[in-house]
């Protein structure tokens, strides 16, 4: 058995708190936190889904919320997620293959995917109003 | 027999890893791969959706091949949603109670999500 006095003096190891705020902690704090907002986006799909399932009656009704100003912003924000947390998830496959893990290459791969992620959410909606 | 390192007390608790392990992780990586090609197809749907009443998205999502995509995409997003959010729920909640529950509630919830999709997408392409 350890002795009281030493296991209450054990030396933590640091946490977020100690750290300096780097761009590679942020990405993966987002990369988390824009998975679990896709995990509940997924019942706007399914919402959509069921709508245009349902009859044109609660289409138009479904529809009508998603073109609202607020049902624009949220979709552009959940668009922009899935973009994100695509490019962050290429990244880890990246970094699964053993590559990347040298502070300069992820700095510069975390930049490169957060410059593709606008580029494509913008190019999303850009094709969308242009198609429409 | 092989040695074991346990202690007597973790032995008789009887707890240790559930072997599940490596087959979260690469049904993790692959779910992430085939979401990346289905991400590109959902792209295109969206964009061909754009603009269209409600005949013509019926019509789009009607193809065999759009329905077919897109049951795919629901299935394959919703087993990743399931595996990332347990990470989640195993990371944060430790409650005896809370903990096994949220596991269960994510599991029904990646079900519900999925079923409601193909139902709905199953109803559209069969025409009912």
């Amino acid at each position: 058995m350890p002795r009281l006095e030493l296991k209450e003096n054990r030396p933590l190891s640091p946490h977020l708190q100690i750290w300096r705020p780097t761009l590679t902690m942020a990405m993966s704090i987002l990369h988390r936190i824009s998975g679990a907002a896709l995990y509940f986006a997924m019942l706007l799909g399914v919402w959509w889904l069921v709508a245009l399932a349902s009859g044109p009656a609660y289409f138009a009704f479904v529809n009508g919320i998603f073109r609202s100003w607020f049902g624009l912003l949220v979709l552009f924000a959940v668009s922009y997620a899935l973009f994100h947390h695509a490019m962050g998830g290429i990244r880890h496959l990246v970094w699964d293959t053993g590559r990347g893990f040298e502070i300069p290459v992820a700095e510069h791969m975390a930049k490169v995917s957060l410059v593709l992620a606008v580029l494509f959410t913008l190019m999303l909606w850009l094709a969308g109003f242009l198609a429409a | 027999m092989a040695r074991s390192f346990l202690t007597p007390l973790s032995r008789a608790r009887g707890l240790g890893s559930a072997h599940e392990g490596t087959g979260h992780f690469i049904a993790q990586r692959a779910t992430a791969v085939a979401s990346i090609v289905l991400t590109v197809f959902l792209v295109v749907i969206l964009v061909m959706l754009a603009g269209r009443d409600y005949a013509a998205a019926r019509a789009l999502i009607a193809n065999p091949f759009v329905a077919l995509g897109l049951v795919a995409t629901a299935g394959t997003y919703c087993w990743h949603m399931k595996l990332g959010m347990q990470v989640i729920i195993e990371d944060y909640v430790h409650g005896a109670v809370l903990r096994p529950a949220l596991l269960l509630a994510n599991v029904a919830f990646c079900m519900a999500v999925f079923l409601l999709a193909v139902i709905a997408i199953g109803r559209i392409a069969f025409g009912a």
